[in-house]
């Protein structure tokens, strides 16, 4: 079928529900359910409405899709030099398109490059009555009308069906170089908060706990050309030294199979850290926040300069949630159940409800995948 | 969503407002109200009915309760820079000021953001964290008179935001007030919240879903070196083309500038920027970042420059002259100002590639108009800035310079592009918007709308047409012998 008749056919499959109150599961490859709770409704298949639709790399725009493999759309970009800045994690060797807009997750390069949503320019969609509408579009600047493709972005679907994306993509570094020095927590907070003060080509900065086999670790990411990471690390190491870290530090070179696992690895949720955890809390903090073991005892895993923390805690849920929302931020549960976001204030979910309806009135895409009722 | 204001007398409406507001907050004299007859774009006007100052959020919460109690529409007004009549007063509307909202209530140094009233000036915020080597990436040319909250509004752009990104990319937080009074956290100190990106949905809303009334910006550290080269072409199309060519060689410049011959000599007139006056285009680039990161680009980029017929390739010797470089294009505006009585400045974007041809579109427009056209570009971006040169005070010229102008937007549409990059809807470009969108998208915008201000009082008319207007607009141009809006009955 050609995918025009493919967007009407999914069109009218929505309209169909619609009219019958039917509410619709939409499914893509899989590879996110975790990131929401589960949805149990009727099935709509997506991902046959694939393939490119638009690249110009010297544009810096593509458009594709929502069904397109994240695989095939990296792979058509890096064959240009360029990539996805915000490294979305896979979580999933089939994941499309689609799935990582809708979820709207990033990897470690996002304090440095910028979310997902940052880089959606536009997004075609099925609202909840079965319309298709477009919002945004395909140039980099655009404020006609209100963004309603960036709020798309981690609505996880419940206000409309991906169809197509245009998303803003940036040449790729020619070179990655990855430091990887001991320290503890608390250090490595104060050295990425200094850091951050200047212009540095930083592209990703996480610091391991320590195990029974290896001392707490951080690790930063430098990118871009040889020269300019070589000044980088020179700086870095004298920086170190100021605050009387004369420690080794590692360097793993561009290419080097161990450090892009590393990376990979993070972004994917495979490090070790992640493996072994049936409960695991995503904490979104300010990115200086200090260690918090004493009120949220357990184990630590920061990523994205302290900007997102991993946590493993026996604490109750409440505690996490309180804890977090002090901070500045807020906490996600994984679990059995798959993600639990926390609460939001009555105030916002009244708002969040209205613009459901406003989207989907009857309620029938993806009934309750980010909260209760939405 | 027609507003049914139930006319209270402008009289009794201020002394609602005197109950919690001070005398001089409550301008009713119309003398007082003159000043806020329009924005940046002053071929709309129109008198407030009542004007309000409130210094707190608890006023606005209350100035946004008596007026949907009494269904008086509300417009939010931050420096009126705006250039789309955004800011432009209702009739029997209140225009609500935030300029006494114009302190920076703190700076975190630790997470490198700082929280701001809505009122203060763009360019403020850089200079009180300058001490620390940091800034505020957003910079709009009118950055020294514009405010923060009316930049959220608009979702304002600037000559670096190809690389750092607009105003959506640099805000972390909002406090925001709904027309009923109510006060909603949006976004938080970290980087994402749950739920939806409220955030994103709020940034360039023109004032149509809440009163911004605090907002917390992220803080960037400053490059350690900072390069700019200009570059003379005796063909824009030669020029375009080198912007491509600078991006497929991997670099994002910081900046990266287009001025077309009429744009050049007016700004040279002007600003004394030593710009070649017979060139039919310029092009600045702006390089940043590590010293030898820079001291190699500017290699690079000079060998595609010249690679693209570059006539004359400069590389500033000084930050003097850096800043001599970019005096003519900042000026630009006030520039083209001089030469002619009156100027429209256009907002469109296109794809980078389309512009040989929206440019030869233009000009084709400006002769059959006869209308000079200068043109201004943020090529890194593609957001064109053409800028048509009238008189408003011979006869027509207006309606034919706004004819033109919406005939420019058109040409942006088809080529793929947008209406608007970075201006914002407002009034003038309401009718293009029926060209961009189709009638359900448009349905869709008016029900989000319709949940943050369920009684359409909040800058009412702005942004986003009516279905009827659209066929109206459509019964006067109709496209490939299509009737637009089918499904309304025509009148
Ligand atoms: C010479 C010149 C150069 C310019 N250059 C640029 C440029 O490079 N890039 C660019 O993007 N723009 C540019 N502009 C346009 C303008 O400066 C921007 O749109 C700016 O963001 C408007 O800010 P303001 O405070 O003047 O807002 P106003 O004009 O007062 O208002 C603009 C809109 O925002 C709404 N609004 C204002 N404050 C609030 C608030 N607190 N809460 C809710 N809604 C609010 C208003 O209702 C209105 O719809 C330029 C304008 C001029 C005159």
């Amino acid at each position: 079928m050609i995918q025009q008749n493919i967007a009407q056919e999914l069109a009218a499959q929505v309209q169909q529900a619609f009219a019958g109150k039917q509410p619709l599961r939409i499914t893509g490859s899989g590879s996110k359910l975790s990131s929401g709770r589960a949805v149990s409704a009727q099935p709509l298949e997506v991902t046959k409405h694939c393939g490119i639709v638009d690249y110009t790399p010297t544009e810096l725009v593509i458009t594709a899709r929502a069904g397109t493999s994240l695989q095939t759309l990296e792979s058509v970009l890096a064959e240009s030099g360029q990539m996805l800045p915000f490294e979305p994690p896979y979580l999933g060797k089939d994941a499309t398109l689609g799935g990582t807009i809708a979820c709207g997750l990033s990897g470690p390069r996002r304090p440095y490059a910028g979310a997902a949503r940052d880089f959606t320019l536009g997004a075609r969609i099925i609202n909840g009555r079965g319309e298709i509408l477009s919002f945004g579009g395909r140039v980099m600047k655009n404020v006609a009308g209100y963004d309603a493709s960036r709020l798309m972005v981690g609505a996880q679907g419940t206000l409309g069906v991906l169809l197509e994306i245009s998303l803003k993509v940036l040449p790729r570094p020619v070179c990655e170089h990855t430091l990887i020095m001991d320290m503890d927590t608390g250090t490595a907070i104060a050295v990425m908060t200094q850091l951050a003060n200047f212009a540095l080509p930083l592209t990703a900065a996480c610091h391991l706990p320590a195990t029974p086999q290896q001392t707490a670790q951080l690790y930063l990411r430098l990118s871009g050309t040889e020269e300019t990471i070589m000044a980088a690390v020179t700086f870095i190491q004298k920086q170190l030294q100021k605050e009387q870290q004369t420690l080794s530090v590692t360097e793993k070179k561009n290419g080097d199979g161990q450090a892009d696992a590393f990376w990979q690895d993070l972004r994917e949720r495979r490090l070790p850290f992640f493996t072994d955890a049936n409960r695991l809390w995503r904490l979104s903090v300010p990115p200086a926040t200090p260690v918090f073991t004493e009120t949220l005892p357990g184990e630590c895993l920061l990523d994205w300069g302290g900007a997102q923390r991993w946590l493993k805690t026996d604490a109750g849920a409440d505690t996490v949630q309180a804890a977090a929302q002090k901070m500045g931020g807020h906490a996600t549960l994984f679990d059995q159940e798959g993600a639990t976001l926390a609460p939001l204030s009555p105030a916002l979910i009244k708002m969040h409800r209205q613009i459901k309806t406003a989207f989907d009135p009857e309620g029938i895409l993806n009934p309750g995948r980010l909260y209760e009722g939405l | 969503m027609q507003t049914e204001s139930q006319s209270v007398p402008a009289d009794q409406l201020a002394t609602l407002f005197r109950q919690f507001l001070a005398v001089e907050s409550v301008l009713s004299r119309e003398e007082e109200r003159r000043p806020y007859e329009c924005d940046g774009l002053s071929v709309y006007r129109q008198l407030p009915l009542l004007v309000v100052l409130p210094e707190t959020v608890e006023q606005v919460q209350r100035v946004l309760r008596i007026c949907s109690e009494h269904k008086v529409p509300v417009v939010a007004r931050g420096a009126g820079t705006g250039l789309s009549g955004g800011a432009l007063p209702l009739a029997d509307g209140v225009l609500l000021s935030l300029a006494k909202f114009n302190r920076i209530l703190g700076i975190d140094l630790q997470n490198r953001c700082a929280r701001v009233q809505p009122g203060v000036r763009n360019l403020a915020i850089s200079e009180a964290v300058a001490a620390h080597n940091l800034y505020y990436a957003p910079d709009p040319s009118s950055q020294i008179a514009c405010s923060i909250g009316g930049n959220v509004a608009e979702n304002a752009g600037g000559v670096h935001c190809l690389k750092y990104g607009l105003t959506v990319h640099n805000i972390l937080k909002l406090e925001i007030v709904t027309m009923e009074g109510e006060r909603l956290t949006i976004g938080s100190d970290a980087l994402d919240t749950p739920g939806f990106d409220l955030l994103a949905l709020l940034s360039g809303s023109e004032g149509m879903l809440g009163v911004i009334v605090e907002i917390t910006v992220k803080l960037l550290p400053r490059p350690e070196a900072v390069q700019v080269l200009l570059a003379a072409f005796d063909d824009v199309a030669n020029a375009g083309d080198a912007v491509g060519k600078i991006i497929a060689a991997g670099i994002i410049p910081a900046g990266l500038e287009m001025m077309d011959n009429p744009a050049i000599r007016a700004a040279e007139a002007f600003a004394q920027a030593g710009y070649p006056k017979d060139a039919a285009a310029i092009l600045l680039c702006e390089l940043d970042g590590g010293q030898q990161e820079v001291v190699t680009q500017v290699e690079q980029v000079k060998t595609v420059l010249q690679d693209c017929g570059a006539t004359e390739v400069r590389v500033a010797a000084s930050a003097a002259e850096r800043e001599k470089f970019w005096k003519g294009r900042k000026a630009a505006f006030p520039a083209v100002g001089r030469i002619s009585p009156d100027y429209y400045c256009m907002d469109g974007t296109i794809p980078r590639h389309q512009l040989p041809k929206v440019l030869a579109g233009i000009t084709a427009l400006s002769e059959e108009y006869s209308l000079p056209v200068a043109n201004v570009f943020h090529a890194g971006d593609g957001n064109l800035h053409p800028l048509i040169l009238f008189d408003a005070n011979r006869p027509g010229e207006l309606e034919r310079t706004e004819e033109m102008g919406g005939r420019i937007l058109d040409l942006c549409v088809a080529a793929g592009g947008t209406i608007t990059g970075e201006h914002g809807v407002g009034v003038e470009k309401i009718n293009q918007m029926c060209h961009q969108f189709s009638s359900a998208t448009l349905q869709q915008m008016h029900a989000l709308k319709a949940a943050f201000d369920p009684a359409g009082l909040l800058n009412p008319g702005k942004a986003i047409p009516t279905l009827h207007r659209c066929a109206e607009f459509g019964a006067m141009h109709v496209h490939h012998g299509e009737v637009p809006f089918p499904e309304l009955e025509r009148f």
